[in-house]
């Protein structure tokens, strides 16, 4: 699939009806969400006959992404069923399986290394200090391949330091900086819309290095 | 929720010790027929966990895996249709999944699972 195609049938998606501001709820854009995906499959093979977790899925754009570019299957999880409603509507409508869990991203139980990729865009921890970081940590546990992450570019050494010495990853990459559009959604907001700096992250947790260089080796 | 799902899930409740595998009450199970990718059945046959796939297509009503099995199996194009269907082609739609320790079930409504966790339970 083309980049433009998918970005289309990405644009084409519902978005959150009601936003809630304490989870924040800010819609993962076609332009990043399709670049995000097209890269992940086209420059590292991290999607198609995948098995793929999008954290925080909101309406679902990542995820459905992922099942566009052929993961084998796609595991998304939020904590608010609304969003989960949409998504799921989102899913049916391009007739695609993906499996939905209602869970707090932070709580959920997992067993075994099925999971190769983990995509997301996490809550920047604007409202909660430190929310992005939080999903990264458990993303780095439950990916055995990669994991692809946004987040905002005035944390880019912080996040960095934090992925490779306490989080164990064996590498952190920004693979580019995109703008995140978020538009007056929320009474707290002055501006009309605002232009948010993030990184597109790309990290490999520590296990997959073992495995690699024990091939290696 | 497909059984490739409940295979990677376990109970996080605070102080259980093996919250694997959650035990499956199905209401309806639906079914969708997906295209077969045998290199990725062979890679998940290593990583799922047979006994917790057998269990849980059995509650789903699918008798067709067998208990005991090793690599070789792989060769018989029956069985990849067969652990291709139970995999990925059966779908808990209403029902619950169980806590092995606590017996909490967690609802499962229209094919999502709420594993959301009480304030207590965390």
């Amino acid at each position: 699939m083309k980049l433009k195609q998918l970005e289309g049938l990405l644009g084409g998606l519902q978005q959150f009806p009601q936003p809630k501001v304490e989870l924040e709820q800010y819609p993962t854009g076609p332009h990043i969400a399709s670049r995000m995906l097209f890269t992940a499959e086209n420059s590292f093979g991290d999607v198609s006959n995948k098995v793929v977790a999008d954290f925080g899925c909101g309406c679902g754009t990542l995820g459905v992404a992922a099942a566009l570019l052929s993961a084998e299957h796609v595991l998304s999880i939020d904590i608010d069923p609304e969003s989960l409603e949409v998504a799921s509507v989102n899913a049916e409508e391009l007739e695609l399986d993906i499996d939905f869990i209602r869970s707090n991203v932070l709580d959920l139980g997992w067993r075994g290394s099925i999971v190769d990729t983990v995509i997301m865009n996490p809550p920047f921890g604007t409202r909660k200090k430190g929310a992005d970081l939080d999903f990264l940590s458990v993303a780095l546990k439950v990916a055995s391949q990669a994991v692809y992450s946004l987040h905002k570019t005035s944390t880019r050494d912080h996040v960095k330091r934090t992925a490779l010495r306490d989080f164990n990853a064996s590498s952190a990459e920004v693979i580019c900086e995109l703008r995140f559009d978020v538009p007056k959604m929320y009474k707290f907001h002055k501006k009309k819309e605002v232009d948010i700096a993030v990184d597109l992250w790309r990290f490999v947790p520590a296990s997959h290095q073992r495995s690699t260089s024990c091939r290696q080796g | 929720m497909r059984l490739l799902t409940h295979n990677m899930l376990s109970s996080n409740i605070k102080g259980v010790v093996n919250g694997f595998p959650l035990r499956i009450e199905a209401e309806k199970v639906v079914e969708k027929t997906v295209e077969m990718n045998g290199e990725f059945l062979k890679k998940m046959f290593e990583k799922v966990d047979w006994k917790a796939l057998v269990d849980a297509s059995r509650a789903m009503g699918y008798t067709e895996l067998p208990e005991e099995v090793d690599s070789s199996i792989l060769d018989s194009d029956e069985f990849l249709n067969r652990f291709h269907h139970a995999l990925l082609e059966l779908h808990l739609e209403e029902g619950a999944l169980v806590c092995p320790e606590t017996g909490r079930r967690f609802p499962v409504n229209k094919g999502i699972p709420n594993m959301l966790l009480h304030e207590d339970e965390v």
